[in-house]
């Protein structure tokens, strides 16, 4: 293992080769290949925080809120990964999680703006325009709602999970396209940007911010789950899960656990996304949606902690200037997309910044 | 004196009209290699599921230190006790030997819904593995990762996976099956050595290794345990030679 190639992982795990190696500090050493990939990721990083940043204080707020956009879809994709890259669950039906955050954000604004209460029985909940509130809000419902669509889904593998979540997702989309109180296929609008205290919520700088901490902390928490335990024990389940089992560990709880996670962070980013827009739809919903973000996982690199982000730059960034250009501008993103699974196996990420060896 | 770790009791197990496990009873002791054979089609893999946990017999219990485990998970099994290995290597290839071995120890320790500590900082995880890991003599390869080893190195991480669960019966399915005569050879040692700490159900084919290592034979035909006993007997018994042995080297 030299130092210029970056076959090493960042766990820190196959650094010692020496015998001895539980009693000696092996978690001590320095990553070794901080060079290419360390640098691919921090430049992505550092773009996506200083770009807006100048853009702002230049008076380009259109370019503020692309890049909250950005943020925000890459915070979806990184839910996602989660589930697919990490877990090896391929969910067609994460949209479900985005939208229903989104309707969570949506309804509580909609109540508190209208001063009518969200149900009066059996106990008095109003409405709120407490972003704190309707995140975690967002976080219960997305959870509950994951840990039901999980629990029967999990049951099944491969084609037939991804089936099986779309069928969920779409079970869902076609319930808030014909419910009427909440604006049905016409979707809601959110007059009143949510707010969070002591933050001007309605500053598109602020509000970026909010959700570019959203997106760190999202992969801080996804970077730090998978070196632990439950990390070790996901990754066998994707790569193995007899061996799992025959370790005795069960391989269900362990993944259903890792969906519910992924699954609420992508519905704390349709929250987001809800307020970002002053307005939520069922289009948040479909499975047009699940597939977009299944599009980004796969075009930044599959399991990737920073592949998400890549992913989501590179498609919003195509949507937004190949779009200007063309109504057809999927056409391209189709042609990327096959480049990317044809020669970059590993993604935008993986062409970036090397293959990345399992611990 | 030896006590019985593993018990099968009548296991009966019918496929569509094949009775694929008929009245199948065997014991386990401690400090003893417990050798099951029989010819392609008797039935063995369809015991070792139903002992490991991946098949229900229609019929019968499976008894593992005095605890019934007939209708346990696979996954239940192991953290009583069962260590098993599989006939085709069955480890996470892109992860590196410790990381499989871990898998175990992890499981040993209380539940994995761990999410904060990372693994690779864990002496609890590490140390223990690394034990394994050394009894299998393979220390040295500790953070290889398993697709670069070779066919005899996993089959070696293959039983230290099952070691790591400081196992109270070890199920070997195959262990020397792929091996060459060297490293038959070598696993037949490693396993001789282990056989006083855990007692061992081993279903193998090589039959050298089987008359080296065993204390007690069973053999397995069309479902059915029809002789039983040590190497001696087991040569000598005119019904395995005609179902079994054949003419080759008994």
């Amino acid at each position: 293992m030299t130092n210029n190639t970056p076959l090493t992982n960042n766990t820190g795990l196959s650094k010692s080769a020496a015998p001895g190696v539980a009693n000696s500090g092996l978690a001590t050493q320095p990553d070794n290949h901080f060079d290419r990939k360390g640098l691919v990721q921090i430049v992505l990083l550092g773009l996506l925080f200083l770009v807006p940043v100048a853009a702002y204080f230049l008076g380009h707020i259109y370019y503020v809120n692309l890049a909250s956009r950005i943020t925000i879809i890459a915070m979806a994709a990184v839910g996602l990964n989660l589930a697919i890259g990490y877990g090896g669950m391929v969910s067609f039906g994460h949209a479900a999680y985005f939208g229903l955050g989104g309707y969570v954000a949506g309804i509580s604004a909609y109540h508190a703006f209208n001063f009518t209460p969200f149900m009066t029985w059996p106990v008095n909940v109003p409405g709120s325009d407490s972003m704190l509130v309707v995140w975690l809000v967002a976080i219960l419902v997305c959870a509950l709602l994951a840990l039901a669509i999980g629990a029967i889904s999990l049951r099944t593998t491969g084609v037939y999970f991804i089936m099986i979540t779309l069928a969920f997702a779409q079970m869902i989309y076609y319930f808030a396209n014909s419910w009427p109180t909440y604006g049905g296929e016409d979707g809601l609008p959110i007059y009143l940007r949510n707010g969070l205290p002591g933050l001007d919520t309605n500053n598109a700088l602020t509000y970026f911010l909010i959700c570019f901490f959203g997106l760190v902390l999202a992969m801080a928490i996804t970077s730090r789950l998978m070196k632990s335990r439950f990390g070790a024990a996901l990754t066998m389940a994707r790569l193995n899960d007899v061996r799992l089992a025959t370790a005795g560990i069960s391989p269900y709880p362990i993944r259903l656990v890792a969906f519910v996670i992924s699954a609420v962070i992508t519905g704390l980013a349709g929250a987001l996304y809800a307020d970002l827009n002053g307005f939520v739809s069922p289009t948040m919903l479909s499975w047009h949606f699940s597939g977009e973000l299944m599009v980004i996982v796969i075009l930044g690199g599959v399991g990737r902690l920073y592949g998400p982000l890549a992913g989501a730059v590179l498609f919003v960034m195509m949507e937004t200037l190949l779009g200007g250009m063309t109504q057809y501008w999927q056409l391209f993103l189709g042609l990327v997309l096959l480049g990317v699974v044809l020669f970059a196996k590993h993604g935008v990420m993986g062409w970036l910044a090397g293959r990345e060896r399992n611990e | 004196m030896s006590e019985t770790i593993l018990s099968l009791n009548h296991l009966h197990k019918q496929f569509g009209a094949l009775q694929a496990t008929n009245d199948v009873s065997l014991e386990l002791q401690t400090g003893e290699i417990h050798a099951l054979i029989g010819p392609n089609g008797a039935g063995k893999s369809t015991l070792i599921g139903q002992i490991a946990g991946n098949i229900r017999p229609d019929k019968g219990s499976v008894y593992l230190s005095g605890t019934e485990i007939t209708g346990m998970s696979i996954a239940q099994r192991a953290r009583l006790g069962l260590g098993r290995s599989f006939q085709v290597s069955s480890l996470a290839e892109p992860l590196s030997v410790m990381r499989n071995v871990m898998m175990g120890v992890q499981a040993l320790q209380s539940h994995s819904f761990r999410f904060w500590k990372p693994v690779a900082q864990d002496q609890q995880l590490l140390e223990p593995a690394v034990e394994a890991l050394e009894r299998m003599q393979l220390s040295h390869r500790a953070w290889t990762p398993v697709c670069e080893l070779s066919h005899g190195e996993r089959r070696q991480v293959e039983v230290a996976c099952a070691l790591a669960l400081k196992p109270r019966a070890l199920l070997l399915d195959e262990p020397m099956a792929g091996l060459g005569p060297e490293g038959s050879a070598k696993l037949t040692e490693l396993l001789e050595a282990l056989k006083l700490e855990v007692p061992i159900l081993l279903i193998e084919h090589d039959m050298d290794a089987v008359f080296r290592l065993a204390d007690r034979i069973s053999v397995l035909v069309s479902g059915s345990v029809i002789a039983h006993g040590d190497s001696q007997t087991i040569r000598q018994d005119p019904r395995v030679r005609d179902a079994y042995l054949g003419d080759a080297d008994a």
